[in-house]
């Protein structure tokens, strides 16, 4: 038996018929069947794909070579193009129109903030980004723009290198760069929601927001959730340090500021933040900081002022959302400084005017909150309400007054790169009273469009 | 003593499973199809975290804070490539400090590479023509050919980031090759009757799909890629529906109906809204079985 089957087995390559026991020939037949049927399927599977190679359709499938044609001079040079370039390049300009009840200057708030009356171009913004290398990503972002005399003045944003591979959830930030405090301080003017800067962050921060050369340090918490830990630590000197070593502080405390020079550590900017954020569901998510600013300032040689700060930020989207919309969103932010102004004298100006002001806190508080309803395809309508109020001290401070603003505005998109956005401002400043304004805003945004952030 | 011998027994299988169960791979994918063949080649040795969702178009994610934690914890990033998600991605892999998953690293898997594009541009890209890639149309996927593609190229970061279970992931990635080969199989018997058959789409998303089953997408309801419609072009697609015999409007989940509906009611066409991404409709638990119900829905459709 044994012997009958090794010469079954032996035999079967070749194909022989060997005269065997029913069953055998059985399992033959079948296995010559299988054999016949899956022959059968492979022919099929040939005529089917000859078939689809003759059919006579657009054969899309070998996809055109980009050619490479010599350069002519009618031709755009390209620079740079996201994704393949060492460099990103990105030019954003909003120029304004604009009416108000109040005089050019009255009660603009921000550099960035259109004029109350006529054409302006106040910010033209000019952006390069890129890898450095492996361990190192840099941006820098200058911006111009047109004064209300015609001037053209250029600033130097920002300017930073930011790590990309240190281990321990690391990242260190350094250069001149926005300090992260709240939400909007760290955003550029393309990026508002409106055409100015909220009052408290222009009365705490200065027209161009919290801003200085100095180093961050950061740490993405090993927490389920995103949590993350910064500290900046800044120079704190100049108009971009506003509540700090400001040479134009006396707008704050009346006295005339004293010549304040970094003497040790403690006499730089220390701006912590921690941030976190929760998914609430598919379409909603929650975003809650807090914030703190302690540093010098220059009202005496050793005056200091701290500000606090918390954020939140909710914004709901369906997922099937077409190109981002529609969608609603909240951002709400409170902060409060206490500006520990020393004992000072007021400007000798005239002559024997001097007085003596007596060493005091000065405590300022103030919130914005805004939200924003996208409510078809590129249409958002905002509203934002503000208030802002400063305790009463030895001098009266113009900048200090209770102020209320109310802001509704209607932006359209047409695209990402491009906005219109029409704004109105009820704006009731104490002792000055109530002001109207409205304005026009064309943005346009060429070159590589850098990804959005949440 | 028993019970306290069982709670031991207890505690530590609850630590060893933490350290099993940790010793996972861990794989963030940008949309579910890419995530569904990740997880059929990795099976039980990888954990996939899915950024996209299936009813969300993948070029208009929200860079979420959330997202920074997974790809701070990611072995393996799988994306669609061809700059679909040039709009959120880089904004999240600036901050998420893992230097496993970043651009050129073993970990940055492109799901792209390969795959022959369509639509390559062949004079400089402008954006007065909307949204067009200057690599080729992203949509690939919707072509299980190239998908095959982009499950090997799946399987082969796996196996750079675990060489160790090389074996296991060849052998996932034939299984769903294999699954993949049944659904197309399946898909062109359903479509093969309407060959040459002409149809119009809401954005330029399939090329791919008329490519592989023989379709003619006639033109878009979006005049150029992300342009929202205009009545003269609503009216001119109309008409050219009319004239051509377009029996269908494909478009995906995230797009409006109104303009659809519009042209639809004008013409006689029907709209269908197909799942293209896996999970869109409860019927796709997975990208072959994705593949098949499209195909089913259009050819429904064009009958």
């Amino acid at each position: 038996m044994k012997i009958v089957l090794l010469c079954i087995l032996l035999a079967l390559p070749a194909g022989v018929s060997f005269a065997a026991e029913d069953s055998e020939l059985d399992a033959l037949k079948k296995q010559m069947l299988q054999m016949q049927q899956q022959m059968q399927q492979m022919q099929d599977k040939i005529q089917q794909l000859e078939a689809q190679k003759t059919a006579p359709l657009p054969a899309a499938s070998t996809p055109a070579l980009v050619p490479a044609v010599a350069w002519s001079p009618s031709q755009p040079i390209t620079v740079a193009r996201s994704g393949n370039a060492y460099m990103n390049l990105s030019l954003d300009a909003m120029g304004n129109f604009g009416w108000s009840t109040a005089e050019n200057g009255e009660i603009r708030t921000g550099h960035h903030a259109p004029l109350e009356r006529g054409f302006s171009l106040r910010s033209v913004e000019l952006a390069l980004d890129g890898a450095v290398d492996p361990y190192f990503k840099g941006a820098t972002m200058l911006a111009l723009a047109l004064g209300p005399d015609g001037e053209t003045v250029l600033e130097l944003e920002e300017a930073y290198a930011q790590t990309t591979s240190l281990p321990w959830n690391l990242q260190v930030k350094a250069g001149q760069f926005y300090a992260a405090f709240g939400r909007q301080n760290a955003q550029h003017a393309h990026e508002w929601a409106f055409v100015d800067q909220p009052l408290v962050l222009n009365r705490l921060f200065g027209g161009d927001g919290l801003r200085n050369p100095g180093a961050q340090l950061s740490w993405l918490t090993p927490t389920p959730f995103y949590s993350e830990v910064m500290l900046g630590i800044f120079n704190g000197i100049g108009e971009t340090a506003a509540s700090f070593r400001n040479e134009e502080s006396g707008d704050i405390h009346g006295g005339e500021p004293v010549d304040r020079r970094l003497r040790g550590p403690q006499d730089l900017l220390f701006v912590p933040r921690y941030a976190c954020s929760f998914e609430l569901n598919d379409t909603q998510t929650l975003v809650l900081g807090a914030s703190g600013a302690f540093g010098p300032n220059n009202s005496g040689q050793h005056a200091s002022t701290q500000i606090y700060g918390v954020d939140t930020y909710w914004k709901w989207r369906p997922v099937n959302a077409q190109q981002g919309f529609p969608f609603v969103s909240w951002q709400t932010e409170a902060v409060l400084r206490r500006y520990g102004a020393a004992a000072r004298t007021t400007p000798d100006d005239p002559p024997g005017s001097a007085i003596a002001l007596p060493g005091e806190t000065l405590t300022d508080w103030g919130f914005y909150s805004q939200v924003l309803y996208g409510f078809r395809l590129g249409w958002v309508a905002g509203l934002r309400g503000e208030f802002v109020s400063g305790n009463s001290g030895a001098f009266d401070a113009e900048s200090r007054l209770d102020r209320i603003r109310v802001s509704p505005n209607l932006t359209w998109y047409p695209t990402e790169y491009s906005k219109l956005r029409l704004q109105y401002n009820y704006d009731h400043r104490e002792v000055f009273g109530n002001d109207h304004s409205v304005w026009l805003q064309l943005e346009f945004m060429l070159g590589a469009h850098a990804a959005h952030k949440f | 003593m028993k019970r306290i011998l069982s709670v031991v027994v207890a505690v530590l299988g609850g630590l060893l499973f933490a350290q099993i169960s940790e010793a996972k791979l861990n794989v963030v994918a940008t949309t579910p199809d890419l995530a569904s063949m990740a997880q059929a080649i990795g099976g039980d040795r990888i954990a996939v975290t899915c950024i996209g969702k299936p009813a969300e178009d993948p070029h208009y994610i929200q860079a979420k804070p959330g997202y920074i934690v997974a790809l701070n914890r990611a072995d393996v990033l799988v994306l669609v490539g061809l700059e679909l998600e040039i709009g959120w991605l880089p904004a999240l892999l600036d901050q998420t400090r893992n230097s496993k998953i970043r651009l050129g690293a073993s970990g940055y898997v492109d799901a792209s590479v390969g795959i022959s594009p369509l639509e390559l541009p062949t004079e400089p890209v402008t954006r007065m023509m909307g949204d067009v890639h200057p690599y080729g149309n992203p949509h690939y996927l919707l072509d299980p050919e190239r998908g095959k593609t982009a499950a090997r190229n799946i399987a082969a970061g796996l196996k750079r980031a675990a060489p160790a279970e090389a074996a296991a992931f060849d052998e996932g990635l034939a299984k769903v090759l294999t699954q993949i080969d049944a659904a197309l199989a399946d898909a062109q018997k359903l479509l093969t009757p309407f060959r040459g058959a002409k149809i119009v789409t809401y954005h330029r998303s399939f090329p791919y799909f008329a490519d592989r089953y023989g379709l003619e997408v006639v033109n878009t309801i979006e005049p150029k890629p992300g342009i929202p419609p205009s009545p003269a072009h609503v009216t001119a697609v109309s008409d050219q529906i009319k004239q051509a015999g377009v029996k269908v409007i494909l478009q995906e989940q995230w797009h409006e109906r109104r303009t659809s509906d519009l042209i639809a009611k004008r013409t006689g066409a029907q709209v269908v809204v197909v799942p293209v991404q896996t999970g869109g409709d409860p019927a796709t638990k997975d990208y072959p079985a994705t593949i098949k119900l499209i195909a089913e829905k259009v050819a429904v459709a064009l009958k």
